[in-house]
C-alpha cells in the first residue's frame, strides 16, 4: 500500500445544528484513486469539500475533527487556504469553466499567484492542456471562448485548469454525472494517467464507474437522524466482490440507494 | 372568446394607446417646433440679446460636464457599495440596513437632495456652490440605480464561477476583480447610463448647489458655477421677460437634452449588445 496523502480522523460536520457528517476516519493513499460511494444525501460531497475546505464558503458550517495533508492538520489555524487549495485542486460536478478563453482558463491559476512571465505561462498552459488529454482538439483555438466547448472538453478544461496550479491532491465531485458516456470514458481514462502522480479523490454515485476507476472505496450511508456515515473502506476489489458490511452488498447489489 | 375576455383585451389595449400617443405626441411637438432652431450655430453660440437670440452652448457644456463629474463620483461608490452587499455583506444585518437606506434615497424628492446638497456640500465641506457640489448631489440622486443595477448584475454571476475561483487558490478581492466583476460589466454600464440619464434632466438638485441664470464666460473650474440646459428651459418658460419670444430656444433647448439623453442610451444599449456578444459568454 502507498503513503499515506490524507488521514482524516473523527471528522464531524454540521450545517447549523444538523449533523450532516459523523465521526468519519479514514486514510487516503497517495498516487491513487480513491472513490466515495454512497446514496444521495449520504454526505459524500459534503466529505470531499472537507478536504480543502471550501465547506467554509457555507454560512453555519462547523467542522470537527482533523484533516491531516502529510502530517499536517489542515484545519490549523494558521494554515493559508491559498496554499491548502493549490495543493488540493478540485473539478466539479457541472463544467465551470470561467467565461473566459480556453488560454485564460488555464492561465487563471497561474496569474493569481502573480507569475508574469509570458513564455512561462504559455508553455505551463499547453502542458497542462496536454496532460488533460485536451490540447490537440483546441490548440488551434486557445483564444476562443471555453464555453464553445463540448461539455466533456469542458470538464478536461477545467481538469487542466487544475493541473495547471501543480496540485498534489485533486478532488472529483461527481465529474462525469453532466457527461455522456463516451466523455465520461475519457474523463476516467485520463483520471488512470493522472494517478501515476497526484492524489485523486472521486465522488460518484455511479457505482461502475468507482469500479472501473478506484483503488480504493470508500462507502458512505446515512444513520437514522440522516447523519453521514462511513460504513466500510478498503480495497476496490474487495468492496465489490465480498463486502463484510451487509448495508454495503445491499448497496452495490441494487437493494437501495 | 367570451365577451369578458374582449373587454379585457380592449381595456389594454385602450392603456397601451393612451402611453403610446402621449409619447408620441410630446415628441411629436417637440421635434416639429425645435428641429428648425437647431443649428452648428445653436449648439455652439452663446445666448445674445438678454437671452431672446443666440444658441445655448454654455448650457449644453455645463450640463455636460456636471454629468461626467457626477459619473467619476457615483460609478466608484455605487460599484463598491454593491460589491460590498452582495459579495461581504450578504445575509448581514448590516447589509439589510444599508439596502433599506439606498431604496429610500431612491424615493426622496429631487428638491429634498438640492436642500442637502446646499446645507452640506455647499456651506458644511465648504465646496461653494459649483459645479462639483451639483455633481455630488446629483450623484446621490442617481446612487441608488448604480447600486441596484451593479447588486443584480452581481447576483446573476453564477456561483459556480466564484468556487471554482476559490478553489484555484484565489483569495476572495481576486475571485471578485478577475471573475466576479468583468462578467457583471454589461450590468455595471447599463447603471452608469441610467445614472446619467436620469441625473442630466435633473434641475432640482442643482437649483441651490451652483446652476447660474446666465455666465458670460464658461466654468474654468470645479468650483465655478454653471449654465444647464434643464435649467436653462426652465428659466426660458417662467422667467424671461419675453416668454413668447422665447419660444424657438424652450423647443431647442428641450429637443437637444432629448437627443443627448435618447442617443447616450442608445449608445449604451449597443455597447451593452456588442460586449454580451462578443464578450466570452
Amino acid at each position: 500500500m502507498n503513503n499515506i496523502k490524507i488521514s482524516v480522523k473523527n471528522l464531524n460536520i454540521y450545517y447549523g445544528n444538523f449533523l450532516a457528517l459523523k465521526d468519519i476516519t479514514l486514510d487516503i493513499p497517495e498516487k491513487s484513486i480513491t472513490a466515495i460511494i454512497g446514496p444521495s444525501g449520504c454526505g459524500k460531497s459534503t466529505f470531499l469539500r472537507a478536504l480543502n475546505r471550501m465547506n467554509e464558503l457555507l454560512p453555519n458550517v462547523r467542522t470537527e475533527g482533523k484533516v491531516l495533508l502529510d502530517g499536517q492538520n489542515i484545519y490549523e489555524p494558521n494554515i493559508d487556504l491559498v496554499t491548502l487549495r493549490r495543493k488540493v485542486g478540485m473539478v466539479f460536478q457541472r463544467p465551470n469553466p470561467f467565461p473566459k478563453s480556453i488560454f485564460e482558463n488555464v492561465a487563471f491559476g497561474l496569474r493569481i499567484q502573480g507569475i508574469k512571465d509570458k513564455e512561462q505561462i504559455e508553455e505551463i498552459v499547453e502542458l497542462s492542456l496536454r496532460r488533460a488529454a485536451l490540447w490537440d482538439e483546441v490548440k488551434n483555438k486557445l483564444h476562443k471562448s471555453a464555453l464553445e466547448l463540448s461539455g466533456g472538453q469542458q470538464q478536461r478544461l477545467c481538469i487542466a485548469r487544475v493541473l495547471a496550479v501543480q496540485p498534489e491532491v485533486i478532488l472529483m465531485d461527481e465529474p462525469a454525472s453532466a457527461l455522456d458516456p463516451i466523455a465520461t470514458l475519457r474523463i476516467e481514462d485520463l483520471m488512470r494517467e493522472l494517478k501515476e502522480e497526484y492524489t485523486i479523490v472521486i465522488v460518484t454515485h455511479n457505482m461502475q464507474q468507482a469500479a472501473r476507476v478506484s483503488d480504493f472505496t470508500a462507502f458512505f450511508l446515512t444513520d437514522e437522524n440522516r447523519a453521514g456515515m462511513l460504513i466500510e473502506y478498503g480495497n476496490t476489489s474487495e468492496i465489490f466482490t465480498m463486502p463484510r458490511d451487509p448495508r454495503t452488498e445491499g448497496y452495490i447489489t441494487g437493494r437501495y440507494g | 372568446m367570451r365577451f369578458r375576455e374582449k373587454v379585457y383585451v380592449f381595456f389594454t389595449a385602450l392603456a397601451v394607446l393612451i402611453i403610446v400617443g402621449l409619447l408620441f405626441y410630446i415628441i411629436f411637438d417637440i421635434v416639429k417646433n425645435g428641429i428648425r432652431v437647431i443649428s452648428w450655430e445653436f449648439i455652439s453660440q452663446p445666448p445674445r440679446e438678454g437671452m431672446t437670440k443666440g444658441g445655448i452652448f454654455p448650457a449644453l457644456y455645463g450640463t455636460l460636464l456636471r454629468t461626467l463629474l457626477m459619473l467619476i463620483f457615483v460609478v466608484p461608490v455605487g460599484v463598491f457599495t454593491a460589491v460590498y452587499l452582495n459579495e461581504y455583506g450578504s445575509g448581514k444585518n448590516f447589509s439589510k440596513w444599508i439596502r433599506l437606506a439606498i431604496n429610500n434615497l431612491a424615493s426622496i424628492p429631487s428638491i429634498v437632495f438640492g436642500l442637502f446638497g446646499l446645507g452640506f456640500f455647499v456651506l458644511f465641506l465648504r465646496l461653494g456652490a459649483g459645479l462639483l457640489s451639483s455633481a455630488l448631489t446629483v450623484g446621490l440622486l442617481t446612487l441608488p440605480l448604480v447600486v441596484v443595477s451593479t447588486e443584480e448584475a452581481l447576483k446573476a454571476v453564477p456561483n459556480s464561477y466564484r468556487e471554482a475561483g476559490f478553489a484555484l487558490g484565489a483569495t476572495k478581492w481576486q475571485v471578485i476583480r478577475m471573475i466576479v466583476l468583468p462578467q457583471a460589466l454589461p450590468g455595471i454600464l447599463t447603471g452608469a447610463i441610467l445614472s446619467v440619464g436620469r441625473g442630466m434632466g435633473e434641475v432640482a438638485p442643482i437649483l441651490f448647489t451652483g446652476v447660474a441664470y446666465y455666465l458670460p464666460y464658461l466654468p474654468s473650474s470645479v468650483f465655478d458655477q454653471f449654465m444647464d440646459l434643464g435649467y436653462h428651459i426652465y428659466i426660458m418658460t417662467t422667467q424671461s421677460f419675453n416668454v413668447e419670444l422665447t419660444k424657438p430656444i424652450q423647443y431647442g433647448s428641450t429637443l437637444v437634452l432629448l437627443i443627448l439623453t435618447f442617443s447616450l442610451n442608445i449608445i449604451a444599449i449597443l455597447i451593452r449588445s456588442k460586449m454580451r456578444r462578443g464578450r466570452l459568454g
